[in-house]
């Protein structure tokens, strides 16, 4: 969390040493006053933990990339020569398929909503249980902990990285370090490999891509990709969530005091201190102050020291503590997902009502993400395959025939959005008599047939001609409909004829 | 703000720059290291930059860049890219009929824009950016045509002109009764009473007896016994109400003394035939023929 000066309220100080403390002014203590302009990253060496959280991390891990990888390659019939990935950002055909779903560029608003969506969700989340995606979903954290665990495979845990990187070259450390790097580097260009295949057709682009074919976007978004993966995930990791990431900032506003968070059981750990065995627990907390909630933790702060900006909440401590818990034959759950209200309600001795998960954030949230998923239902059921627009001709406004009559010129787009040639039938309701007439037909009739091929907008010249004894108004409103397969659209426009004309 | 106490806030454990805002500090952090390589590789390669782009003006030219972009020959490419897009479509207006043209949505669709910009370009002048013409330029947008409304008249029209000295332009002359002594002041008076009766409108009836004769000697063999008109010489119908040159009775009285007949280019004299058909179905569309 963000830390405030506040010197107009005096809270309860935080016992010696316990306080919040941002990674600066660590890395301040350790450089031993000073501190100097640049801070150098302090190397962290997490160690490998096992328990209930590492389990659901290693899951997600291994659902998240599969999913990233897998997605592009799945296949999906469409009709025509429309393409057959199932997921599909199209940008030169300006078109974006998502299984049975297919958006037009001027249909981006669905995509608004469903950032919208996915906004709502995360705060609703953070707000009952804490930075989850910090912690499990978000492509740093998986991507560093897929890192992390390629670098224990080369240079072994905590303690082995430690040695090695403190003893001088040799044979040993060079192959490993190498090793490290070129499994990073390939990672990271399998990465960068994969987001490509969402703008073009996989299996025509990874041919085109390895014979030095594909596009130039393709080769730079890949190396690009390579690039900040490889940096981000190897060498930056928790850096990036700390300096670069704007949501550890913007998501102590979604948190409260009842928000689920890691959380170091104060009440129940405190007073801290060594203990050894067949030693009485009476008058004492439960931490050992055995240090292995900081060892394996991947962001390198101490969760004893409260929530703080740092913590991605991945639950790492809590399983490295209940091990310990569990060896001192204490009860597990000293560190645990718990919230600030509680911890701070048990130190005072209350026991009841601890938990509220109903509050009037999580209820505005709730109702937001239920509205907003509400109207973007409504809009994908309701979306029609035609869209109809207008455009009056502006010059002339209108022309008078040798016989009285007024004739309007109008420009319709008619869009076909469906996957097969439809003819649209065109009528201009509101004006009794009109005869309609387009380019390329020889009559004037009441309404008119367009054929609109599959995927694609037409522009249609279409004139309207009005008797003199029908022009009762300088300006008629008038309505185009457009309709075919069941399903029509209409546009508001407005005949002219001037005031000379109308009787 | 230079000289400021060096305090250390008790929170953080961190120094303070001295700046305050409504008892808010500004913590003193470190900015990490790697945000430092990555300001000098900023500079880095704006060095590269300068080498590989156009930089750096001097007297009399610039530093060019080791990858010889230029904007100057990227448009060049971009149109030389145009004219052989063009060359393939207008190869397809070429090979079709202006009836072809007008009936398939897609070569309709190309002909319009075509014909759209090139009529800006030439046609407008005279005839209205939207074709609705003016006093001595026909209004292209009706359904009232001098020398004829279907495409292949258009197009005729479009190549050769009206009087404009091609050999196949379209040529006609109405006499100037007045100016040259064929018609006195009060037979020109006649006949003008004659042609607003044509046109459905009240006039003087003596007038129109006294110029029966007279219209049937001098004017119907163009302008036909009922005053209807005819295409293949130009004559326009004075039973309409459509009147190039005006409809009342000053202004067709001055038209009968002085005869006036507009000019228009031969067109097939400096565009090429594509255009041509381009332009004649974008005026024919747009007239709603």
């Amino acid at each position: 969390m963000t830390v405030v000066i506040d010197r107009t309220s005096p809270t309860n100080p935080a016992p010696q040493g316990q306080g919040p403390v941002s990674a600066a002014a660590s890395a301040r203590k350790k450089a031993g006053g000073g501190g100097g302009l640049y801070k150098a990253r302090t190397p962290i060496y997490p160690k490998l933990v096992h328990g209930r959280w590492r389990m659901i991390k290693w899951a997600l891990l291994i659902l998240t990339l599969a999913v990233y990888y897998i997605v592009p390659w799945l296949r999906w019939e469409r009709p025509g020569a429309l393409p057959d990935q199932a997921v599909l950002v199209d940008f030169t055909g300006r078109r974006f398929y998502f299984f049975f779903i297919q958006l037009w560029p001027q249909e981006v608003y669905f995509i608004t909503g469903l950032l919208v969506m996915a906004a709502l969700a995360l705060f609703l989340t953070t707000a009952l249980f804490g930075r989850l995606w910090c912690g499990y979903a978000c492509p740093q954290t998986v991507w560093t902990d897929l890192f992390i665990a390629v670098e224990r495979l080369f240079e072994g845990d905590r303690n082995a990285r430690m040695k090695l990187d403190a003893s001088p070259m040799s044979f040993d450390k060079l192959w490993r370090k190498t090793g490290k790097h070129l499994v990073w580097l390939g990672i990271s260009f399998g990465t960068g490999g994969a987001w490509i295949f969402y703008f073009h057709d996989a299996p025509t682009l990874i041919r085109d891509f390895w014979i030095g074919q594909g596009p130039a976007t393709a080769y730079i978004s890949c190396a690009v990709l390579t690039a900040t993966t490889y940096t981000f995930a190897g060498t930056m990791r928790e850096q990036v969530c700390t300096y670069m990431c704007p949501w550890p900032r913007i998501q102590g506003a979604m948190l409260d005091k009842h928000s689920l968070q890691v959380t170091y059981r104060r009440d129940r750990g405190e007073p801290r201190g060594p203990h050894k065995k067949n030693q009485s627990w009476e008058g004492r907390g439960d931490c050992v102050d055995c240090n292995q909630c900081v060892v394996v933790c991947p962001m390198g702060i101490d969760i004893r020291d409260g929530a703080q900006l740092e913590c991605i909440n991945c639950g790492l401590c809590i399983d490295a503590c209940d091990e310990i818990m569990q060896r001192v034959g204490r009860p597990k759950g000293l560190i645990s997902y718990d919230t600030d209200h509680a911890v701070a309600s048990r130190e005072t001795g209350e026991h009841k009502g601890l938990y509220r998960f109903i509050r009037s954030r999580t209820v505005f949230y709730a109702v937001a993400l239920s509205l907003i998923s509400g109207v973007m239902i409504w809009g994908l059921t309701h979306r029609t395959s035609i869209d109809l627009h207008a455009l009056r001709d502006r010059n002339p406004t209108f022309v008078r025939l040798h016989d009285g009559s007024i004739r309007n010129g109008y420009t319709l787009k008619i869009t076909n959005r469906g996957f097969e040639p439809r003819t649209y039938r065109v009528t201009a309701e509101g004006l009794p008599g009109a005869l309609l007439k387009t380019p390329g037909e020889d009559a004037s009739r009441g309404a008119l047939s367009v054929v609109v091929q599959p995927d694609e907008v037409r522009a249609v010249r279409v004139f309207v001609t009005l008797k003199g004894e029908a022009i009762t108004a300088p300006n008629l409103p008038m309505r185009f409909k457009a309709e075919a397969a069941g399903e029509s659209v209409t546009v508001r426009s407005i005949f002219l004829s001037g005031e000379a004309n109308a009787r | 703000m230079s000289e400021h106490q060096r305090e250390t806030d008790a929170v953080s454990g961190v120094e303070t720059t001295g700046h305050e805002w409504d008892g808010i500090r500004e913590l003193d952090n470190p900015l990490p290291r790697w945000w430092l390589w990555v300001f000098w590789a900023c500079v880095l390669f704006s060095i590269g930059y300068w080498v590989a782009m156009p930089a750096w003006p001097g007297i009399s030219g610039y530093t060019q860049g080791l990858l010889g972009k230029s904007d100057r020959q990227e448009v060049a490419q971009a149109l030389a890219d145009l004219k052989t897009q063009r060359g393939i479509n207008g190869a397809k207006l070429r090979d079709a009929t202006l009836q072809q043209i007008e009936s398939d949505p897609a070569l309709q669709a190309y002909a319009l824009s075509v014909g759209q910009s090139a009529f800006g370009d030439n046609c407008a002048t005279c005839h209205g950016p939207g074709g609705a013409g003016a006093k001595g330029y026909p209004n292209l947008r009706d359904d009232v045509w001098l020398w004829g409304g279907n495409l292949e008249d258009i197009a005729t029209t479009l190549r050769h002109g009206i009087r404009s000295g091609d050999p196949a332009a379209r040529v006609s002359q109405m006499p100037a009764f007045g100016r040259d002594g064929m018609l006195d002041a009060r037979q020109v008076s006649d006949v003008t009473e004659y042609v607003v009766a044509l046109s459905g409108r009240p006039a003087d009836r003596a007038a129109v007896g006294r110029a029966t004769q007279l219209y049937a000697d001098q004017c119907s063999s163009c302008h036909g016994p009922a005053g209807k008109g005819d295409q293949a010489v130009g004559a326009p119908d004075l039973t309409d109400a459509e009147w190039l040159y005006g409809s009342d009775r000053a202004a067709i009285s001055g038209q009968i003394h002085n005869g006036r007949g507009g000019v228009m280019p031969a067109w097939g004299q400096r565009f090429d035939p594509e255009t041509i058909k381009a332009i004649a179905v974008y005026i024919h569309a747009n007239s709603g023929q």
